[in-house]
């Protein structure tokens, strides 16, 4: 069984979470040419070692934590505030950039 | 180009082999006390081939056989960095069908079926193909439609599939619980009377024996672990057991396919994720039909042995692991007694896992890339084993005239930049 640290729960089943995929830059869609707006959707460096992923404790505090997981023994690293599906400039980009996170969570 | 003839002859062709696979042979050696010969020889590695095959399952060693047969190339190198068949081809629940959605799809595994249905004739060795039928099951009005759709495809493109009602599967299936108070009723079923089971290691190691016979290399336990590119072509493999020179690389691999194509600069749209399987303990032969069930991520077969074969949908998370895990049984059981409550006291035998690559529309990835002389067959997600044979056939045609078949022409890795994707999914996944 896989244990993700939720900054937010705590230690959770990963049977809680759904995996949503590798932490990547989304290019901006007003001026991201189509090669590179498919890159973004199919190309994925799916990587046999470490990864930077987001996962979405979506049984839980229903936020994306982003992750970092071995994949080929599953051990993780860390878990941490933010991930992909995060609006920039937002409260959980500033923790993703490490911000303090208030003790017991934060306001909802 | 040489008629196509998949090693299919009489006469001489069969003197190839150090031995003869009969029934005559059989009681001639137990006679005499005369051991059987190894099935393919064993040779020294060269410092150059014209052709390196990379990943020796069913897509590699059948790639390399039709090399021989159908084009006269033997100068063929396939290595493997375990045993022949320690991959995909030996972890996979063994159907074979062809009962695809898109046209470019049924065409593809169709002509699989064809060559899985003589494959033992032309390999002079018993693949215990199994035409059983395979029935998918409708648990819902959506699954039902996507059914009807599949049917019609099917009969236009000329394999037999028909939709069929919960009467028929109880006649076909007794223990299957059909009634409307199952939790998930069963409405319907897609009956593809082709569909079968076949014995996956047999398959490997007939082609392997096919090959070698004709003077293709088999390395095992030699791992690959460069790719030398330079002015955009390939020009060798470095490997555990030294380095190659070669124009060619195919990369047939399963699971690792993104980790050799980054050898030799190629980004694939793939990733990867384990899928589970488990077989039960033998039992009384009960079951003469492959079940699939999309809804509730399972499909069901029982082997010659009598063990029950399970299989499942991939694991929710991409991971190059090969372990099970106690979810995956847990979730696997309730399903199968959902369907089969008289299984209640059935043991399960062991549980194992696969990898499998994953792509955007649960179609493969064939054919040449941007580097010179470097082919891919890859992305084959859960449904690799049963295109063996024709993806084998195709690649060699593919690297022995350097043109794309017409079979694979949909499945190139350029329709990503193009947006030309082949939606598979319907189909392909039981898990969607």
């Amino acid at each position: 069984m896989i244990l993700l640290p939720c900054p937010w729960c705590g230690p959770r089943a990963a049977t809680e979470f759904a995996h949503i995929g590798e932490v990547s830059v989304r290019p901006d869609p007003g001026s991201a040419t189509p090669a590179q707006w498919r890159g973004y959707l199919y190309l994925h460096a799916n990587p046999c070692g470490w990864t930077s992923e987001t996962w979405y404790h979506r049984m839980g505090c229903r936020r994306f934590i982003k992750v970092e997981r071995h994949t080929e023994t599953n051990e993780v690293r860390s878990a941490s505030a933010g991930g992909v599906a995060e609006v920039p400039g937002g409260q959980a980009a500033a923790w993703a950039r490490g911000a303090e996170i208030p003790a017991g969570g934060p306001a909802r | 180009m040489r008629t196509s003839t998949n090693g299919h002859r009489r006469g001489p062709g069969r003197s190839l082999y150090p031995a003869r696979y009969s029934a005559a042979e059989l009681f001639r050696r137990g006679l005499a006390g005369e051991p059987w010969p190894p099935a393919w020889r064993q040779q020294p590695m060269k410092g150059s081939y014209d052709v390196v095959i990379v990943g020796g399952g069913v897509h590699g060693l059948a790639a390399a056989y039709y090399l021989a047969t159908n084009h006269g190339i033997t100068d063929v190198a396939v290595l493997d960095k375990g045993y022949m068949g320690s991959g995909g081809s030996g972890r996979n629940t063994a159907i074979l069908r062809s009962n695809y959605l898109t046209p470019e799809g049924v065409r593809f595994y169709d002509r699989s079926v064809q060559l899985y249905q003589r494959l033992a004739t032309d390999l002079d060795y018993n693949v215990m193909f199994s035409q059983r039928g395979h029935l998918t099951l409708a648990h819902s009005d959506a699954s039902l439609r996507t059914m009807r759709w599949r049917a019609e495809v099917n009969k236009v493109e000329g394999v037999d599939s028909e939709v069929i009602g919960p009467a028929e599967i109880k006649r076909l299936a007794p223990f299957l619980d059909v009634s409307p108070a199952a939790r998930y009723p069963i409405m319907g079923a897609l009956w593809h009377p082709p569909g079968g089971i076949i014995r996956h290691d047999a398959v490997v190691w007939g082609y392997a024996r096919g090959a070698s016979a004709r003077g293709v290399h088999i390395h095992q336990n030699t791992e690959v672990t460069g790719i030398d590119v330079a002015g955009g072509r390939v020009r060798g493999v470095r490997t555990s057991n030294g380095d190659i020179a070669t124009p060619v690389v195919l990369n047939a691999t399963a699971g690792w396919s993104t980790l050799i194509s980054d050898m030799a600069g190629v980004t694939m749209p793939v990733m990867t994720s384990p899928l589970q399987a488990a077989v039960t303990e033998p039992v009384k032969p009960f079951l003469s039909t492959v079940i699939v069930s999309g809804t509730l991520h399972v499909y069901i077969s029982q082997t010659d042995r009598g063990e029950l074969v399970f299989g499942a949908s991939v694991d929710p998370f991409t991971s190059y692991s090969m372990r099970g895990s106690l979810e995956f049984i847990e979730g696997l059981a309730g399903h199968v007694l959902e369907l089969m409550p008289a299984l209640g006291k059935v043991r399960l035998l062991r549980q194992w896992a696969g990898l499998c690559d994953m792509t955007p529309d649960f179609s493969p990835i064939m054919g040449q890339t941007p580097v010179d002389g470097f082919l891919v067959d890859v992305g084959w997600g859960t449904y690799g084993f049963k295109a063996g044979p024709v993806s084998g056939e195709a690649m060699a045609q593919c690297i022995a005239s350097g043109q794309t078949p017409e079979i694979i022409a949909a499945f190139g890795l350029e329709r990503f930049g193009e947006g030309a994707l082949v939606g598979e999914k319907g189909a392909a996944a039981v898990g969607h």
